[in-house]
């Protein structure tokens, strides 16, 4: 059985159907990379996995239980984690209180502060200062570990390298190689995609609200990749 | 000397002050809702306990028992099946929502215990009348200072909740962005539910001290939440937990220091020195501190403007 099954799920902002009927089978333990040019609806369908949005049609199955209408702090205690774009932590919280506060209800598992501490260490010098004062990659490794305390089955993370500098990136990137592991499913959306692809079991590429292509990043051209990116057709497009 | 003496009771009276602004500086910070019915929340909490009174003889403190917790459960069932609501469509719905309350809140009361001024001063025995004689110009009255520790006690446990608990760094989390909040796994609406909970409980403390150290009718709620208001502001707005009784205090040095000066010129000193720090660059005591500072803090007023939204 997979862990997260959507079918024709339909997200709108106001009158923009930003997601427009997206199916998607994910199993336990996936790495998914989700790409997309900016507006294909990646973090619209990210939030509404999350239940920070509303869905208008379809559904959204999680460990074979339907969460459509579940809300967000709810679907967080089922094992579904979101770090979301813009790293968004509480920036008058310190480092310690960003994770502790994520820790309050949740599942049972392996992770709690002091173990993301031990995964990260990048955190463990900073766990007293507050979190608006931090770098952009200290923040999005703090924001990783606000998300991994819960204890997620699926962790979705939204723009992982966005705004950050090449070393960040690299940080980040390792430190997400590092928590990834004992079957939790990660769907992941970045701007990057080599990097992307280089950690992921799968690849899906979203234009204008739809997927337009899936498959293994090994197995797809980067021409492949480069045209339902950009929505191109035909021959003629590689010189973009 | 007398201006010493006016100063001491300007703090002291900066007590009461304070008591009453806390819980309008709680949800201002938490939920960016001001509660225009918070004055009247507190006179309600006041004729409760002057309900209680006229039928059992008790001392007023023994009386706030039972009704401290009726207040809290209003508390929460105000932002749950009103506030909450209001706050789906903007800023603005939960202003005119508190005003609404304030005066259906001021009507009941008016309705059920009519026109006539109370106090329960009376009901408190030598406490009203007891005083510590400091020198020939300078005395403490016994009910004064125990608002004023009353008020220092309220700020200390609210400031050891907010900073040391789980549900209070689930408060600040929620007060700093909601939506986020949600995401790891925080009831915001429950959060915000008790928030308002704790508001009004606190709410109805300053209405007994109103009810002891003078008088209450109806329709004095409006008047004590304009002082509460002057105070916030006077604080900075919610930048900062204490800066509330600190707004408090200055209010109250300016008021006896008015009255000192011209006893007409009590109340109308205060609004001076509250619309001097208004227009004041800083606009606030204490808003320099929303950059840095130790003590747990609220969401700064001015990020009532630039508040994170959802992105797309």
């Amino acid at each position: 059985m997979s862990l997260l099954e959507l079918d024709g799920l339909v997200l709108r902002h106001g009158l923009l159907e930003a997601v427009q009927g997206v199916s998607l089978e994910m199993a336990e333990g996936e790495v998914l990379a989700l790409i997309g040019a900016n507006g294909a609806g990646k973090t619209t369908l990210l939030r509404g996995i999350a239940g920070a949005h509303r869905p208008t049609s379809g559904s959204i199955v999680f460990d074979g239980v339907e969460v459509t209408r579940t809300p967000a702090h709810e679907r967080v205690r089922a094992g579904i984690a979101l770090v979301p774009e813009g790293r968004r932590l509480f920036a008058g919280l310190t480092v310690e209180e960003n994770l502790l506060v994520a820790t309050s209800r949740v599942r049972r598992g392996g992770w709690d502060v002091e173990s993301v501490l031990e995964a990260l260490p990048l955190l463990k010098p900073l766990r007293h200062r507050r979190a608006g004062t931090l770098s952009g990659g200290e923040q999005q490794a703090t924001a990783i570990g606000r998300a991994l305390v819960t204890n997620p089955r699926l962790l979705l993370i939204d723009e992982l390298s966005l705004g950050l500098s090449p070393a960040a990136v690299d940080l980040v990137y390792a430190a997400l190689r590092s928590v990834i592991g004992d079957g939790m499913a990660v769907l992941l959306v970045d701007q990057d995609f080599t990097r992307a692809a280089g950690i992921s079991d799968r690849l899906v590429c979203m234009l204008e609200g739809r997927f337009v292509l899936e498959g293994k990043g090994s197995e797809l051209t980067r021409d492949e990749i480069t045209r339902a990116y950009f929505g191109l057709r035909g021959h003629g497009a590689t010189a973009a | 000397m007398t201006w010493v003496n006016d100063i001491v009771q300007g703090i002291l009276l900066g007590g009461y002050y304070g008591i009453i602004a806390c819980g309008l500086a709680l949800m201002f910070g938490v939920m960016r809702i001001i509660n225009l019915a918070h004055g009247d929340i507190a006179v309600l909490g006041a004729f409760l306990i002057y309900l209680l009174l006229e039928h059992w003889h008790t001392s007023p403190f023994v009386a706030l028992l039972p009704v401290l917790p009726v207040m809290l459960v209003l508390g929460y069932l105000l932002q749950r099946l009103i506030l909450q609501r209001s706050l789906r469509s903007g800023v603005l719905t939960p202003l005119l929502a508190t005003f609404g309350i304030s005066i259906v809140i001021q009507n009941v009361l008016e309705q059920s215990f009519g026109p006539d001024v109370q106090s329960l001063g009376g009901d408190t025995g030598s406490l009203v009348t007891a005083a510590w004689r400091i020198n020939s110009d300078v005395s403490i009255g016994a009910l004064s200072a125990l608002i004023f520790v009353a008020a220092i006690l309220i700020y200390a446990a609210l400031q050891f909740f907010l900073s040391r608990t789980s549900a209070g760094r689930r408060m600040r989390a929620a007060a700093e962005d909601p939506d986020t909040a949600e995401l790891v796994g925080i009831d915001a609406p429950a959060v915000y539910a008790r928030a308002t909970a704790i508001a009004v409980g606190i709410a109805t403390l300053g209405g007994l001290a109103l009810a002891l150290r003078t008088t209450f009718s109806s329709y004095a709620g409006p008047d004590q939440l304009i002082f509460a208001f002057e105070a916030v502001v006077i604080g900075g707005l919610g930048a900062s937990l204490w800066g509330a009784l600190l707004g408090g205090i200055v209010l109250g040095i300016a008021q006896t220091i008015g009255a000192q000066l011209n006893p007409e010129w009590s109340v109308i000193s205060g609004h001076i020195v509250f619309l001097v720090v208004l227009l004041s660059p800083r606009g606030g005591l204490l808003t320099f501190r929303t950059g840095g500072g130790t003590g747990p803090r609220f969401a700064a007023g001015r990020r009532l403007l630039t508040r994170p939204r959802a992105t797309s």
